[in-house]
């Protein structure tokens, strides 16, 4: 039988006796007395409280006790001590019996309903996935479900229409919503060779695109399995419950006992009213606030982690994140895009991109991508070149339009003319940190085109929510010290760490270690080593799988500024934790002591029914105060300041 | 006099409380059985889990079916948090749990509300 169905019998038989109890001072009584009284909680017991005492006396056999124990000892004492009261005469407290069922189980009928509430994060995201595709088979896009769809399909996906798995665009554009998965909440421009996410919606264009990840692999899936895998993780703090979990009902029991033997042999009470204190002690308390209070927290603060696109992979980095003092950043693809571009062209900007377009058009070189990204931005078409010619260590050569015409690097200053305003600029270039590429026609340099691997524009904002946190930010690359000075003033960083080899890097985390807890925030493979070393990693989601493994915490859509709402969602939910802790710990601690008698002398003490009432609240409070951390606002500190 | 007896039963009775709850009783670790390509256990739950120390076989795919007789809401979730796992048991319904054996190790599984412990082995 259901939870809620003995819930529901449970008090419809109470009822009458709660009446009685009421109404009593007016003159009404129950017809049929005791014996009505005794009929009613039978049948409270019998089906009701039946389960309890079953599950209980499972678990005594095995030399285990559990909330069940509690509860089923608690409301056989107070029914059988009634029978025996009735038999000889003396007042009954059937209704403890009954009213103490009814309110756990009313108790327990909410709990599981707020559980299911704390952990439906992962549900909804299961649900996101598409039901079906568009898949290109002999010729035709035909409608197959989702699973038919295989790694190298073709598959179109039309306005609004849900993009199925993970893939590439080949043909077409369009504007992505991919809020749902990575929490970004602007739409997101798409066009071929960009890479798409299966699950996102798909808003204002028709796009075709090859599938090359399916099924488990896709990133949805794996977000699925992370926050799974995060929502029941063991946050350190739980040690201390899972030990006070192991001992707390005997003891429980024993302070019961302890609690009648001292008011019946000692303080001369009778017999009824030692029994009542003692059922009391035993309905009050409640290991379940205490088991729930982290599990829950945990799950909602990740579930809700994953929808602004931040994962917490478990509760151990939860906890570390706490402590925090210095948050480290590797440079490329952390702070900086990770892709030169040019910043500044010096001289006749079309003219000298035209000519350094044409010259690099065949390159593939990082820099020469950057100078032709920008010429077909300005639509800027290269000349023919011939005659092309490497000119050993210093650039390339080729005859543009009947002059011979060189891109290259400084070296190329010996052999041509360089004007004084040029060189003023060029000294400027340098010293803010950028890779300058001359260009010369004839045996002139024409012009300069700067190129720097830029910070990411939201680099800057969260620096400073950090600093704002109070935390010290350092930037460890392997760029020269130039370079990285500049990046570093330009986004607010505190200290810079340059030339460090890849190899090198956990090093120099595990040297700031000494200093206190370290998270560092890297993005490729040669960040791996350092992920793990530090207190708490933090992958960026762009960045390769290696990283993304290694990292505790990973951030989906490459942002910045989630490094600061991750801190704060961490710290948020570890406080929730300890807070639920505090709760369900200082409830039995106060519990106890009011239910055992112990201040009736000052006219305070609790009947069975209100202990069972302020139980069953009590882990509904810690469940609930869980679910709530789904409202509360995450907010970075810099911005509030 | 009565009170006397009563304050006797009383402490025998926290002496057997004691000696039930918290003396050594020794639990039987339980392997799987294993037919060489997967190994499978059942495990009932009722007021705990039997077996709830279970043996596994390194890199055999091992299957633990979980039936759940008891209708506490406590035992109504299994948890493995070291492989991800969180699975409801409905009540009298065999629930197929999949285990990766690949690494060796000692896990702990758990009830929902973490009262209940089992022990996985993989060696």
């Amino acid at each position: 039988m259901s939870i809620t169905k003995r819930f529901w019998i449970s008090l419809v038989f109470s009822l009458p006796m709660l009446a009685n109890m009421i109404l009593i001072p007016f003159g009404w009584m129950l017809p049929g007395g005791d014996w009505t009284q005794l009929i009613l909680t039978t049948v409270v017991m019998v089906v009701s409280a039946g389960p309890f005492i079953k599950s209980a006396w499972a678990s005594f056999t095995k030399h285990h006790s559990n909330m069940d124990t509690l509860v089923a000892i608690g409301t056989a004492t107070a029914y059988f001590y009634s029978i025996y009261a009735m038999a000889t005469g003396q007042p009954v407290f059937f209704e403890s019996a009954a009213f103490v069922t009814t309110f756990v189980l009313l108790g327990q009928v909410f709990e599981e309903r707020m559980r299911n509430n704390a952990s439906n994060a992962v549900e909804k995201l299961v649900n996101l996935q598409a039901k079906d595709a568009e898949v290109l088979r002999d010729g035709q896009y035909v409608r197959v479900p989702l699973e038919e769809v295989v790694s190298g399909d073709v598959l179109r996906v039309k306005p609004g229409q849900k993009i199925p798995v993970d893939g590439v665009i080949i043909k077409g554009s369009s504007s992505v919503d991919e809020s749902m998965v990575t929490g970004e909440s602007m739409p997101v421009e798409k066009t071929v060779d960009d890479a798409v996410i299966g699950s996102t919606i798909n808003s204002n264009g028709t796009f075709l695109f090859k599938a090359n990840k399916v099924g488990d692999q896709t990133m949805l899936a794996q977000i699925v399995e992370l926050v799974k895998k995060a929502q029941n993780s063991h946050a350190p703090i739980q040690k201390l419950t899972d030990k006070v979990s192991d001992i707390f009902v005997p003891v429980v029991l024993i302070i019961a006992i302890l609690t009648f033997l001292v008011w019946y042999v000692f303080l001369a009470a009778s017999l009824a009213n030692a029994l009542i204190f003692a059922v009391s002690v035993v309905v009050i308390v409640c290991p379940c606030a205490l088991g729930l209070a982290t599990p829950t927290a945990l799950m909602v603060g990740t579930g809700c982690g994953a929808k602004m696109g931040v994962l917490i992979k478990n509760g151990e980095v939860l906890e570390a994140v706490n402590d925090v003092k210095t948050v480290v950043f590797d440079k490329t693809g952390t702070i900086t895009e990770g892709q030169p571009k040019v910043t500044d062209v010096v001289g006749d900007e079309q003219r000298v991109l035209t000519v350094a377009a044409s010259l690099e058009e065949a390159s593939e070189h990082p820099l020469a991508a950057a100078i032709l990204k920008r010429a077909k931005a300005l639509n800027l078409t290269g000349q023919t070149a011939q005659q092309f010619q490497a000119v050993e260590g210093k650039g390339v050569q080729a005859v543009l339009g009947g002059q011979t015409a060189v891109v290259g690097n400084h070296k190329l200053l010996a052999d041509f003319k360089f004007d004084a305003a040029m060189e003023q600029r060029e000294a400027a270039l340098q010293d803010a940190g950028k890779t300058v590429v001359y260009v010369g026609v004839d045996d002139r340099i024409i012009g300069m085109i700067a190129i720097q691997d830029v910070p990411k524009e939201t680099s800057k904002q969260a620096i400073a929510d950090l600093k704002a946190r109070g935390l010290k930010t350092v930037m460890l690359t392997g760029d020269n010290e130039r370079v990285a000075k500049a990046v570093a003033n330009e986004v607010g960083i505190d200290q810079v760490i340059a030339d460090v080899l890849p190899s090198d890097k956990a090093d120099h985390v595990q040297a700031l270690q000494k200093s206190g807890k370290v998270a560092f925030v890297g993005d490729g493979i040669n960040d791996a080593p350092a992920l793990t070393v530090a207190d708490v990693g933090i992958a960026m989601g762009s960045g390769t799988d290696v990283a993304i493994d290694a990292g505790g915490i990973v951030l989906v859509k490459n942002d910045l500024r989630d490094v600061d709402r991750a801190l704060a969602l961490s710290r948020k939910t570890f406080n929730r934790i300890k807070l639920n802790l505090f709760w369900a710990f200082i409830y039995n601690v106060l519990g106890i002591p009011v239910a055992a008698g112990l201040f009736f002398a000052v006219g305070l003490s609790l009947s069975p029914e209100l202990a069972g009432l302020a139980m069953a609240f009590s882990s509904l409070s810690v469940v609930t105060s869980s679910v709530l951390l789904n409202k509360a606002k995450i907010e970075t500190r810099a911005r509030v300041a | 006099m009565v009170k006397v007896i009563v304050l006797i039963v009383g402490l025998v009775i926290i002496g057997f409380i004691l000696w039930w709850f918290f003396g050594k009783h020794t639990v039987n670790a339980v392997s799987a059985e294993s037919n060489g390509q997967t190994q499978q256990i059942n495990i009932d739950v009722n007021g705990g889990y039997s077996p709830e120390n279970v043996v596994l076989k390194k890199g055999v795919p091992a299957v633990l079916n979980f039936t759940r007789r008891d209708s506490s809401t406590c035992l109504d979730h299994v948890v493995f948090s070291d492989f991800g796992i969180n699975q409801t048991l409905p009540k009298n319904e065999a629930q197929s749990i999949k285990i990766d054996t690949s690494k060796a190790g000692e896990y702990q599984w758990a009830c929902g509300m973490d009262m209940f412990h089992g022990k996985l082995t993989i060696k």
